[in-house]
């Protein structure tokens, strides 16, 4: 069988961020070839290093046979790469041929379009994948299926010897997944390569030939699939030593301060939670992306209310429908992408500081100067954030004391319940032991913590209980688990729980 | 002193187009005439500190012109008719919070583009004022300029009444929750809802209060004339928009300071009446103003293209 794809030794770093520490990975003619691996492994890196979108810093990559010095885009779209992405990359107020006649035809300026052309080539290839979609049909009439149903015509169309499927069942339901599948067997039939990204371990035993596993930016090992059972998977996913030391639990636990029963929100797709965490307590929440953890953390502070089940703080039960109220009830949340309304980046670190707080230093609604500096001058010092005055724009601190200053203006809120949305997300290492310090010692002074991260260690680390969440429920609450526990119950693995 | 560095740079050219002037044009500072001239300058200048709240929130009101013209014909309308001057100009105030009170449920409770409905809103006032008045004068009973006091006294009031609002509200942007509201309102207004500052309710009292200082513009530029034109307020949107931005309000939300709307408007006002003391043709008014404009528009852009390379 011929190769279509060869990488080598792929590396790429941000900055300090080493994604992808030399990678290897083979795609041949006619199969389907799975990449797996935890949140933050450098799946997305390594595709954007095939489609061209991120230069590798090292290794060498080959089409073909060929080696190619440098893939560009519209190189890698010329070679016969494709992907297709969870949101796929349509213009919604185009037709179906305009998109796929777009994508296919450089136009000039001038150039007449041929609209009969587009029309023909758009049935062909949507009869190609058996697709029962009108070409003349407004793209955002169509739903997420048929739209990348659509991507997948246009990667055809474009003579796609290589397609790279990024979560494509993400949003589908099973009907649609089946036809999906259809398609991709297809494909593989016609001798296209196809790269498989998915995290439901079900959809690789179906679909896939071979499977890549990718962890912390090396890849681990390419098997053929059936030489492999799911908690050999899991294994080779998680299987690493957790070197770094996190702070431990030395005090009493007290009394259950938060205590969630039932608790649904459609809208977030969230259905019968239940759990409780007591004054004191490190709730861990783990599971994988998409799986409605940050969702919760959402339904908790009140941005997207619940619709059902109750949520009860102190004994007492809680009505919670904005942010303001929550905050009232004493209810911190310290989101997911401090850059993305966390800290404001224009307004001063101590206005940063005091904003979710206003009625401790506005008294009357006037300022008192004197205490917000006060205030902020001891959460500088009790946080060790490091800034030039407090003064300066939240702009100019690093990641890592922007993150502080964020969590400093939930502290300021003097909250019982403080929900961390991935708290060392993008900070670098020396502050992300500060910050799991600063955790234990909240939890210690009797704060309830709910704890979301991606970061396996982490969550193994600093959790005094383990919550798994998957596809909007809470699947299972450990006391103790290890890393292949937790990531079987994120995936829904039933073998390896056993 | 970055953070201050437009207020700086135009404060600065402030200072050397008054060298200038009293080198070379020194009567350009007698009494009577620049006294004068402020008093003008007043009504817009007010209009520009509402207009300048607004964008801090990153919003836009293009209606205030419209709503200046609609406020000084109801209050010189309710003064014809007897009323008394005070309860009058209670008239201007209230029905400028009702016309700034409807763009603010528009923008903020149902979450149209302000660019849009203030757009809408301006026409709409426009032509209200245009059936109701049909171009016509409005001529005001004689108590009624400069508050029935001498001509000094009431250019005084003006002035002082003028200055005594920004400096109220350039405190109150510093030192009263709203403040803080306002900018994190226009610099992120989700952080800002994660915070429990209401972002909504405060775009909608930013667009109320808007509507009470084109009432108050109406009202102390009521006083500076016998009578007054239906269209009094064409084209002030424009003006108090181009202060504001010259001043140092960046148009993508979140900063600025009232000072700097302050200095930007005394640069903007001063053009015309400094071409006629150097004795040059006034045509070219609105293209120096024209160029300050766009010479702030592109400081800006800088900043901001800095600040993106710097992330």
């Amino acid at each position: 069988m011929k190769t279509l794809l060869k990488l080598t030794g792929i590396k790429k770093s941000f900055g300090a961020v080493r994604a992808l520490k030399g990678v290897s990975f083979e795609l041949v003619e006619g199969e389907v070839h799975a990449l797996l691996g935890e949140n933050g492994a450098g799946k997305s890196t390594l595709i954007k290093v095939i489609t061209g979108a991120h230069r590798p810093d090292g290794g060498a990559i080959e089409v073909g046979g060929e080696e190619i010095s440098e893939l560009t885009p519209a190189k890698a779209q010329e070679l016969g790469i494709a992907c297709i992405y969870q949101q796929p990359a349509l213009f919604p107020d185009l037709s179906v041929a305009e998109n796929i006649g777009l994508r296919l035809e450089k136009l000039g300026i001038f150039k007449r379009v041929g609209w009969g052309d587009w029309r023909q080539k758009a049935e062909e290839l949507l009869a190609r994948i058996g697709a029962e979609i009108s070409p003349v049909a407004e793209v955002s009439s169509l739903s997420m299926p048929e739209q990348q149903l659509v991507e997948i015509a246009c990667a055809l169309g474009s003579g796609a010897r290589i397609v790279i499927m990024d979560e494509p069942t993400a949003s589908l339901t099973q009907k649609e997944q089946h036809l999906l599948f259809k398609v991709v067997r297809d494909l593989r039939a016609q001798g296209v390569g196809v790269v498989y990204i998915s995290h439901r371990l079900e959809e690789i035993f179906a679909l896939a030939d071979r499977v890549t596993v990718l962890r912390d930016g090396e890849s681990v090992g390419t098997n053929p699939v059936n030489g492999l059972n799911e908690s050999q998977m899991i294994r080779l996913m998680v299987g690493r030593d957790v070197e770094t030391i996190y702070p431990q639990a030395e005090h009493e636990l007290g009394e259950v301060l938060l205590k969630v029963e039932s608790l649904s929100c459609a809208a977030s797709g969230l259905e019968g939670l239940n759990f409780q965490i007591r004054a004191g307590e490190i709730f861990g929440l783990a599971g994988l992306v998409g799986a409605g953890r940050t969702e919760l953390a959402r339904v908790l502070f009140g941005i997207t209310p619940a619709d059902g089940g109750s949520i009860s703080l102190n004994r007492k039960l809680l009505e919670i429908s904005s942010p303001r109220q929550a905050i009232l009830h004493g209810i911190a949340y310290v989101p997911e992408d401090r850059r993305k309304h966390g800290v404001i980046l224009e307004m001063a670190a101590a206005e940063n500081m005091t904003m979710a707080s206003h009625s401790r230093w506005f008294k009357g609604g006037i300022l008192r100067k004197g205490i917000e500096t006060e205030a902020g001058r001891e959460f500088v010092e009790a946080l060790g954030i490091k800034l030039s005055s407090l003064a300066a724009p939240g702009g100019s601190l690093s990641g890592g004391n922007q993150q502080k200053l964020s969590v400093a203006r939930w502290l300021a809120t003097q909250p019982k319940l403080l929900i961390l949305d991935e708290p060392t997300q993008g900070v670098d290492v020396g502050a992300k032991g500060e910050i799991h310090r600063i955790v234990r010692d909240l939890a210690k002074q009797g704060m309830a913590v709910l704890m979301i991260s991606s970061d396996l260690p982490e969550i193994l680390g600093m959790s005094d209980r383990i919550g798994v969440m998957r596809g909007g429920k809470l699947v299972e609450i450990f006391e103790h688990a290890d890393a292949e526990q937790v990531m079987a119950a994120a995936l829904g693995s039933e073998e390896v729980k056993a | 002193m970055k953070r201050y560095s437009r207020e700086l740079t135009v404060g600065g050219a402030l200072v050397l187009l008054m060298i200038s002037l009293a080198i070379f044009a020194p009567n350009f500072f007698d009494t009577q005439p620049m006294i004068s001239r402020l008093a003008s300058q007043m009504p817009a200048l007010i209009l520009a500190l509402g207009v300048a709240l607004v964008i801090i929130t990153r919003q836009i009101d293009v209606s205030i012109g419209s709503q200046f013209g609609m406020c000084a014909v109801i209050a010189g309308t309710a003064a014809a008719a007897g009323v008394p001057m005070p309860l009058a100009m209670l008239c201007a105030l209230v029905a400028g919070a009702l016309m700034g009170a409807a763009n603010g449920w528009l923008v903020a409770g149902l979450g149209l583009p302000s660019i849009v409905v203030t757009l809408a809103t301006m026409v709409i006032w426009q032509e209200v004022l245009r059936l109701w008045q049909k171009g016509l004068l409005l001529s005001l009973p004689d108590g009624v300029q400069w508050f029935g006091m001498s001509q000094g006294t009431g250019q005084a009031m003006v002035i002082g009444s003028t200055l005594l609002i920004l400096v109220l509200m350039a405190w109150a942007m510093k030192n009263l929750s709203s403040g803080r509201r306002i900018y994190a309102t226009g610099s992120d207004a989700e952080a800002a809802r994660l915070a429990g500052l209401a972002p909504k309710a405060t775009t909608f009292w930013v667009f109320l209060l808007m509507g009470v200082l084109a009432g108050v513009g109406a009202a102390l530029n009521l006083v500076q004339s016998p009578q007054i034109q239906p269209n009094s307020g064409e084209g002030l949107e424009l003006k108090a928009i181009a202060a504001a931005v010259v001043g140092g309000i960046a148009i993508t939300g979140g900063r600025g300071t009232l000072w700097g709307v302050l200095l930007g408007m005394m640069l903007l006002a001063n053009v015309n009446p400094a071409l006629t003391h150097f004795h040059q043709p006034p045509y070219w008014e609105k293209a120096i103003q024209g160029l300050v404009i766009l010479l702030a528009v592109a400081a800006d852009g800088i900043r901001i293209k800095k600040q993106k390379h710097l992330k």
